[in-house]
């Protein structure tokens, strides 16, 4: 590796893992699993408003698909470090694979509790069952290979704590091949999960259907995973009273903003190709949600045009927080605001729907907490 | 590898995944050579609802109320217990037969089985499949994962899926294949007493279709009931309505092997207006361009795994 | 009823008469207004006029028919009506119930209508062939079309009874030889009908004592069929209408639908082009089912011109209206839940958190700029970094 990288070793973070926070957080899992209980008991209908108008809900939209993409902080460290080269991110790296891992993870254990018949969900891997022209399909292979490959890199941090250096030594030696699959396989599903609206062809909005979604998809899932890494360094930094590596993230922000900047180009201009233009002022709330995601994704480039600008921590958090949810939005839209199968079908999520998806965040969050404090993740901190 | 080539690889790499390769485009799937299917001529359709008994019988599905009084069985739309359900379509006063002011009309709603269908296409563990024979779109609970994908592809809105239960399964018409045994057929063409609904071959549905299209409106004719092939109901005489020239089914996504006739705009009845290519074609060409023979995956899996390994040996090699 | 009917005497006169009780006979009186749909204290003014009047004479004619109508209305029997109306009316002409015939019977039927000119009620029984000048039916030398014109030049009122003289009924199904006819046709305007084959007599008799009570006949629709009987469709008040809603149809004679009384449309039933009441008042006071439906024959429309003996039975029938039941599917129905109050909210909230707990962080690290990085040292020096208190 090129440039200077000479940086602590990482180190469990130490401290309390009881805390309100903590707590709070645990209070919302639990009732995430109690309602979790009850869809297995009684069926998806007596906790969702999912319905045959709407067969994908928030479980799939935002859990699945943009918890995954949201998840993406591994891959575009991985991506940028070892592929891209650049050394000096390296303390990254560690961090963003944990959040990863939960990330991904959860959004796994998501799919499975919102399939109706979740007994069968080997016959994807098994011969004979998986139908190996489905979209699906190879999303789902994918995400479990990826989730395989995460925890084989992130093994590391484990072995360190438990001092199983044979096993580290032998998993060096494999690493890169680890590694070119963590970047693979992301490249693969992420731009995928766009390719499953493809078949649902006009029932999808022009704004959101077009032969560019796995283009679109990719993009933003390496732009939203630069915006996970910004975000999460700086909750960290706030939360664990760490400093703030400012200079790593000035430099991520300015390859962010440089993708975004091609990503509105190829995304505007599919829209003037295929004649789609129009449909941003045609009144309804498919306009209203495009202009809001399109916002979105302008306002970080607005606020970190000026070099200057990307040097200021609160100007780096909030491009990365807008662009987060800017990608929330382009998926949302997508599944949810611009599908319609037919006249006359409604959803919104239900409020124990809602809870599930909220207390698997939390769940998430708690993870990370805990397993920073515990496990060497972190980069030691240097005192002055 | 300098920064250089590797973009240049990249945006290599990238154009390709944009643009796909025209070569492996795979167009629609052609009817199957024993197709069977049905012909739902809506201006004979009387509502009398005898297929929607019918098919709740013969497929042993439970009663679906939407009145307080649960009587019998209502159903406002196919579900996870209903197969099939006749819609009325109705405008201003309501008062005349297949008249799209002022009249009404009725449509019946049940799988299309398509020609090149989006739910076998969708489907991740092949629960859905098509019959290579007579093109019968099959569903087989035993391999589904009630993942639903085939509920948001189909662009009729035929799959339905069982909300309400904690072993759940996806419902949708399977032309009655399990009464084919006995040599019986679709349970809905057998009762209707118009003949509303005829079951076939497509090539005869088709051309029968076409005979109706032919005809002029208020001319004598007969037209017949229940199996068309086979001609075991008798034929019975009445005029000709004033039809679309329009055969719904016949193009649409490749076609379909339902076919329908209306006297009122498909629109109006809930039939979507589609193209003819197929949307599993163009999802099955995106996949194919990107992943066909997992070229692109490896080679890509090719050139990461080299610079990858340069880099760790570089930081291994710093290291000691 | 009020015991104020101001005839208790000729109450009492018709109980004797006609050897009923007073109770049975307003009994009666309360079931003819309840058939015609006639208003609260129809059945005082029937009961009246029943008990005062003068009897009107009644001439009525027999042409080509069966004499079926006549034989229905030997049937009524609730109370014994073929008494009562024989007592109510003044028969002076009835070729089946009179016990003398030949040139004496045509005889007293001209005297008759010679004394109550201009008041008598003609009813008018079977077709009037019209082929041929008429010859192929002769009452005593004369030919329908002669007899029928002259009878009803000087009739008070001239009703058709049975399908055959309403609209020409059996005698006229294809290729009808001998040009058969109903009685309006041959008289050249719609006269009051009331067609059946056989009609339920108490629809006649219900138009008959209408008359008798208000001096006219009840209202009538543009083919001059009783209103009352016939305004509606049998289909709309068929007891197995709800087996046609569900889709329950019988498809053969003895099949399990037909033992199970299903809807019998597909075998033929012409109930839903068919205008009568038999589904109401039923044939021959024998209990419910009492009629082709209920027996489990389709409806063959006898009381319709161009369907009964016309159509052929097992022929499908035509819906003469589609009035689907208020739960019929529409094209498009609102289903799924949309947004309630409490799951936007909850969306609300967890936004506002969200975005509250972001803005709370901008502006802890919003205190905070970083001058511009020195060039760091190739050998590995430490970049600067920035302390950022939270």
């Amino acid at each position: 590796m090129s440039g200077s990288h000479s940086h602590p070793a990482p180190a469990p973070l130490g401290g309390p893992l009881v805390t309100p926070v903590t707590v709070t957080l645990a209070i919302l899992v639990a009732i995430a699993f109690v309602i979790l209980g009850i869809r297995f008991v009684l069926g998806i209908g007596a906790v969702t408003n999912v319905s045959d108008g709407y067969p994908f809900g928030i479980w799939i939209a935002y859990d699945v698909v943009i918890g995954s993409a949201f998840a993406c902080g591994g891959y575009s460290m991985a991506l940028l470090v070892y592929i891209f080269n650049k050394g000096e991110y390296h303390p990254m790296v560690r961090p963003a694979l944990l959040a990863s891992m939960f990330g991904y993870t959860l959004a796994g254990a998501s799919v499975i509790f919102d399939l109706g018949r979740y007994w069968n969900t080997w016959h994807i891997f098994w011969p004979g069952y998986a139908q190996v022209n489905s979209v699906m399909f190879e999303v789902a292979v994918c995400i479990t290979a990826y989730i395989v490959v995460m925890m084989i890199e992130f093994s590391p941090a484990f072995l360190e704590k438990f001092g199983l250096k044979d096993i580290h030594k032998k998993l060096n030696k494999v690493l890169f091949l680890i590694i070119a699959l963590g970047v693979l396989l992301p490249s693969m599903h992420q731009s995928s999960l766009g390719s499953l609206i493809v078949v649902f062809g006009n029932q999808v909005h022009p704004l959101w259907q077009t032969l560019m979604l796995p283009l679109l998809y990719l993009m933003t899932a390496v732009m939203i995973g630069f915006a996970i890494v910004i975000f999460e360094s700086c909750l960290s930094a706030s939360g664990f009273k760490r400093p703030l590596e400012l200079h790593l993230l000035i430099g991520l922000s300015r390859l962010m903003t440089g993708l975004l900047a091609a990503y509105l180009v190829v995304r505007v201009g599919d829209l003037a190709v295929r004649g789609a233009l129009g449909y941003l002022f045609e009144p309804g709330i498919e306009a209203f949600m495009f202009w809001v995601e399109m916002s979105l994704f302008v306002a970080p480039l607005i606020l970190l045009w000026h070099p200057a600008a990307r040097r200021r921590p609160a100007r780096l958090f909030i491009a990365a927080f807008c662009l987060l949810f800017a990608g929330f939005f382009l998926r949302i839209n997508a599944f949810l605001v611009g599908y319609e199968t037919g006249a006359g079908w409604h959803y919104f999520p239900s409020v124990p729907e809602i809870m599930v998806s909220v207390g698997l965040i939390a769940l998430e969050i708690l993870g990370y907490i805990v397993l920073v404090r515990y496990l060497p993740i972190l980069p030691k901190e240097e005192k002055i | 590898m300098k920064r250089r080539d590797f973009l240049k690889g990249a945006l290599a790499g990238g154009a390709l995944l944009a643009s796909g390769s025209p070569a492996q485009a795979r167009p629609n799937k052609t009817m199957p050579p024993e197709a069977v299917g049905l012909l739902y001529d809506s201006t004979l359709c009387i509502g009398c609802k005898a297929c929607v008994a019918a098919c709740k019988e013969a497929n042993g599905m439970p009663p679906e109320f939407s009145t307080v009084e649960q009587y019998w069985d209502t159903p406002l739309d196919i579900s996870g217990k209903t197969l099939n359900v006749i819609k009325m379509y109705k405008e201003g006063s309501g008062e005349i037969k297949d008249s799209e002011k002022n009249g009404y009309a009725f449509m019946k709603v049940s799988c299309l089985h398509c020609v090149d269908p989006s739910c076998v296409s969708a489907c991740p563990v092949s629960a859905m499949t098509k019959d290579p024979v007579n093109g019968i779109v099959s569903y087989d609970k035993g391999a589904c994962i009630g993942c639903r994908y085939c509920v948001a592809a189909c662009p009729f809105g035929v799959p339905r899926f069982q909300y309400d239960k904690a072993f759940p399964q996806i419902t949708k018409c399977q032309l009655c294949t399990h009464r084919m045994k006995e040599g019986k057929y679709a349970a809905c063409a057998y009762v209707c007493p118009t003949g509303a609904t005829l079951f076939g071959k497509v090539s005869d549905l088709h051309a029968e279709a076409k005979r109706r299209l032919a005809l002029k409106p208020g001319e004598d004719t007969e037209f017949p009931r229940g199996n068309m092939t086979t001609h075991d109901q008798s034929s019975f005489p009445a005029k000709a309505a004033k039809y679309l020239p329009q055969i719904y089914g016949e193009k649409e996504l490749g076609g379909t092997q339902m076919l329908k006739l209306s006297a009122v705009p498909f629109e109006k009845l809930g039939q979507p207006t589609l193209p003819e290519r197929s949307y599993a074609s163009v999802s099955e060409t995106m996949q194919h361009t990107l992943y066909g023979g997992l070229m692109l995956p490896l080679v890509f899996l090719g050139g990461l795994t080299y610079i990858a390994r340069r880099n760790v040996k570089d930081e291994e090699n710093e290291k000691n | 009823m009020s015991a104020n009917i101001k005839t208790n005497e000729g109450v009492d006169a018709v109980e004797s008469r006609l050897g009923i009780s007073r109770r049975s006979f307003l009994q009666l009186c309360a079931a003819m207004a309840a058939t015609m749909g006639l208003p609260a204290g129809a059945d005082l003014a029937i009961a009246n006029a029943i008990v005062n009047k003068k009897r009107p004479s009644v001439i009525w004619l027999h042409f080509q028919e069966c004499t079926g109508c006549t034989e229905s209305l030997l049937r009524a029997e609730h109370p014994t009506l073929e008494k009562l109306i024989l007592d109510v009316i003044s028969l002076d002409y009835h070729e089946t119930l009179f016990a003398a015939a030949g040139h004496q019977v045509e005889a007293a039927r001209r005297l008759a209508m010679k004394e109550n000119k201009g008041k008598y009620l003609l009813v008018v029984e079977g077709a009037i062939p019209t082929k041929d000048k008429g010859i192929y039916c002769k009452i005593g030398g004369q030919t329908a079309i002669d007899m029928l014109k002259e009878c009803a030049a000087d009739a008070g009122a001239v009703v058709a009874i049975g399908s055959c003289s309403s609209w020409g009924g059996m005698p006229s199904t294809g290729p009808n030889p001998t040009g058969s006819s109903s009685a309006g046709e041959v008289l050249g305007k719609v006269i009051p009908n009331i067609p059946g084959c056989p009609p339920n007599p108490y629809n006649f008799l219900s138009t008959v004592v209408h008359f008798l009570t208000f001096g006219k006949l009840p209202e009538v629709d543009q083919l001059g069929r009783p209103k009352f009987a016939y305004s509606r469709l049998i289909h709309d008040n068929c007891e197995r209408r709800a087996h046609f809603d569900a889709g329950r149809f019988a498809m053969e004679f003895g099949d399990e639908g037909h033992r199970k009384g299903y809807c019998l449309y597909k075998l033929g039933c012409k109930g839903p082009e068919t205008y009568a009441n038999c589904p109401q008042i039923l044939f021959g006071d024998v209990g419910n089912a009492s009629w082709p439906v209920g027996t489990g024959h389709p409806c063959i429309g006898c009381t319709e011109k161009g369907i009964g003996f016309t159509k052929p039975i097992h022929a499908l029938s035509d819906l003469k209206n589609v009035v689907p039941p208020l739960g019929f599917p529409r094209i498009v129905e609102e289903q799924g839940s949309g947004a309630t109050i409490a799951s936007v909210a909850v969306v609300a909230a967890a936004a506002g958190a969200a975005v509250g707990a972001a803005a709370a962080m901008a502006k802890n690290l919003g205190q905070v700029t970083v001058p511009p990085p020195e060039k760091a040292d190739k050998t590995g020096g430490k970049t600067e970094t920035e302390r950022a208190e939270s």
